[in-house]
């Protein structure tokens, strides 16, 4: 047990603890259990509602309708090049619920964690949680902290889920697409998806893949402000844009064409999905969006996001029509046009 | 990016098609090899550029597709063991055998892991000496050699518990199962550009020869693919057959010596099957005898595999390009990348699949 901690990485210092690694007592209500909760877990989520250490938060929020979401996360790696498991976790719900138009108020924060996994690794996880909260300007108001038998989790895994308030006179609809509208994508895709299939199964290539996550809750409000027509948001994580346009196009009975030279994908994430034969159209992202704004807009829409730090690289991607209902095309550089399918599964890298 | 841009650049495509134009009088039926290149010409559109004259079919060049379902069904039962940590890569993982996948065995308990290299697998042989470690060589002469040097890693570290389903198949003796039959339509082939980069172009000439066709070793992108189509045409045009290489960034004529001398060292030629298309003699690769402790499917001695192809599947008929995928009654209807009925709809590379992913149908 006195294994040397590994302080690399880590922002805020490590506070006494009696143990360096998680035991089955941690979760079972005693001294430990509030050792935990007292030692490691409060000081970074500081707050009035938490340190009340009530069953519930109670929140005063301002009058409007509610967004509440719930996400729960299970990655591995639970480090990657550019983040970890904690602002995902923060910055997945914050996406979440800020993609309805929503101010993201109040998250919770439920833990799974496995016997034996390292302590030290844990407060890396919510230091980097606490930064992310920070960042976004959300509270984490409640928690739970569970602990499962060795092999019954993989290291950890967090729920969050969040709540926030949609401001007076924002309805946006996945269901509200008109032929015309104008598609724009807040910046590079598939990012986090090859930074963790990197990591994750090994390969080394001579830049490092750098994940994407981020809290957009700021990106939507610039866009708000600029395009108060504004149809729909959409952050594309699992099954990439390819998958989140497919189901914009269904809920809306609109096609969608996308033009292939408007897409950014970075020159070392570009590489790792050509070596490994994937599409980038359906890997995840985690810090982007795609809006569908009205034509008379989106230059001011373009413009309000490209002055973001998380829209730089904005770009308009393609446009709504009236043709092909349901479904989504993409213009090739040679000026030829094919389909942008939904995923069947998991894409798998090719034998050649 | 380097190497891709310029290869995908529109001007540099729009003059290779205007030569292919240019160039064509009459029309001629080209196949190209690989399920790489079937794939591109889809995600492209490249057949919908094309002078009328020229038809495309899709040649036999995708392993998933080939492997014959008895190896499948052999390797599912293997995986299926309690000592066994089953390895392969990731578009094995959802090809149908008879009755399962590796991922259904894998969901019912089974050590089943998606390596990127065949070297991974022997890095577990090392690490866990109490169990056995079955790799699944599948693929062209392309894959070959990394296959073979781990079967001869884990020999020469004597990891008695590593061993490999061979199931490698060769391409020429297929150009020539092709040429072959009566009902054969091929008149000129884009070879593929990552078999030739490890056995050169030479085992070509005599084909080219015998049969009098051309054959252009071709890379994967857009402007080699036109590239490798205006080459044809030329050669077709001239009524010269023979070998030209498009894809000289890579391809030399005797490919890669020291991936070749590997996989002579531990594999040695046999007869095939191919799924979907039959027997074809010396069209395969098998673990030498001397190292036949390396062959998981002799240490494990699977017996009765019962197979059953579904009847209403035509692909051996796609593989041999006598057909096209949306000529099968069944595509896109019981047949979906969802549910496959025969490999050519499972493989990323599979005619099949590429047209489903790809296809213009369902627009109009």
């Amino acid at each position: 047990m006195n294994d040397p901690v590994d302080f690399k990485g880590m922002s805020c210092p490590l506070p006494l603890m009696d143990h360096d690694t998680i035991q089955l007592a941690h979760g079972a209500g005693g001294l430990l259990s509030a050792d935990l909760i007292e030692k490691l877990i409060l000081p970074r989520f500081t707050c009035s509602e938490l340190e009340k250490l009530e069953d519930q938060a109670v929140l005063d929020l301002p009058p409007g309708r509610l967004a509440f979401s719930t996400d729960t996360f299970v990655v591995s790696p639970i480090f990657f090049p550019g983040g970890d498991i904690g602002d995902l976790a923060i910055n997945g719900t914050v996406n979440d619920v800020a993609m309805s138009g929503a101010k993201p108020a109040a998250l919770s924060a439920g833990f799974v964690l496995e016997e034996g996994f390292p302590l030290a690794d844990f407060h890396r996880v919510l230091c980097s949680m606490e930064t992310a909260a920070a960042k976004a300007g959300v509270r984490i108001v409640t928690g739970d902290t569970k602990v499962v038998g060795r092999g019954s989790c993989d290291k950890i895994f967090i729920n969050t889920s969040g709540v926030g308030v949609i401001p007076e006179g924002v309805r946006l609809s996945a269901g509200s697409l008109e032929p015309g509208d104008v598609i724009i994508l807040s910046g590079s895709l598939a990012d986090h998806g090859m930074a963790v299939m990197t990591v994750r199964e090994g390969l080394s290539f001579r830049t490092t893949v750098v994940s994407d996550t981020a809290a957009l809750n700021g990106l939507v409000d610039s866009i708000l402000a600029a395009g108060p027509g504004t149809r729909t948001l959409r952050d594309p994580t699992r099954g990439g844009a390819a998958t989140t346009l497919n189901e914009f196009a269904r809920a809306s009975r609109v096609g969608i064409k996308l033009i292939e030279s408007a897409l950014v994908v970075r020159d070392d994430v570009a590489g790792a999905c050509e070596i490994l034969g994937i599409d980038p159209l359906y890997v995840a992202n985690e810090g982007k969006l795609i809006a569908v704004v009205r034509s008379a807009e989106a230059e001011a829409v373009l413009a309000a996001m490209r002055a973001h730090e998380y829209g730089k690289d904005a770009a308009i991607i393609g446009r709504v029509v009236s043709d092909h209902p349901g479904r989504v095309t993409i213009q090739t550089g040679l000026g030829t046009e094919r389909i942008v399918d939904m995923p069947v599964g998991e894409q798998l890298p090719r034998i050649c | 990016m380097k190497y891709l841009d310029e290869f995908r650049d529109p001007t540099l495509a729009k003059g290779l098609l205007a030569e292919i134009g240019r160039t064509v009088t009459r029309p001629w039926v080209i196949m190209e090899i690989c399920g790489g290149q079937t794939h591109s010409i889809m995600r492209f559109g490249i057949d919908q550029l094309l002078p009328e004259e020229i038809e495309l079919v899709h040649g036999p060049g995708c392993p998933v597709c080939v492997t014959p379902l008895e190896t499948i069904d052999r390797a599912l039962a293997i995986a299926a063991r309690e000592d066994v940590i089953f390895t392969s890569f990731g578009d094995m993982l959802r090809v149908p055998g008879s009755r399962d996948d590796l991922f259904r065995v894998k969901s019912r308990g089974a050590d089943v892991r998606m390596v990127y290299s065949p070297l991974e697998a022997v890095k577990l042989a090392r690490e866990n000496p109490d169990r056995e470690v079955v790799f699944l060589a599948v693929g062209f002469e392309t894959t070959a050699p990394g296959n073979a040097m781990a079967l001869k890693q884990a020999a020469a570290e004597g990891l008695s518990n590593f061993s490999e389903i061979v199931s490698h198949v060769l391409v020429p003796p297929a150009m020539e199962a092709i040429l072959a039959s009566p009902d054969n339509r091929v008149q000129g082939f884009l070879a593929a550009g990552h078999v030739c980069t490890i056995m050169g172009w030479e085992d070509y000439e005599p084909i080219a020869a015998r049969y009098q066709v051309p054959i252009v070793p071709t890379g994967f992108e857009p402007v080699d693919i036109l590239n490798g189509i205006l080459k044809t045409v030329q050669l077709l045009e001239k009524g010269t057959p023979g070998v030209e290489n498009q894809y000289l960034r890579v391809v030399q004529a005797k490919g890669n010596p020291a991936a070749r001398a590997v996989v002579d060292e531990v594999y040695e030629v046999c007869d095939r099957k191919w799924r979907g298309i039959g027997n074809i003699p010396n069209s395969g690769l098998k673990i030498r005898e001397e190292l036949a402790a390396f062959d998981a499917e002799r240490k494990f001695k699977v017996e009765n595999i019962l197979t059953e192809e579904p009847e209403v599947c035509i692909s051996g008929q796609i593989l041999q390009g006598m057909k096209k995928p949306d000529e099968c009654p069944a595509f896109g209807k019981e047949c979906t990348p969802r549910t496959p009925l025969g490999a050519t709809m499972v493989s990323s590379e599979g005619a099949c699949a590429a047209y489903h992913k790809y296809s213009r149908r369902g627009l109009s």
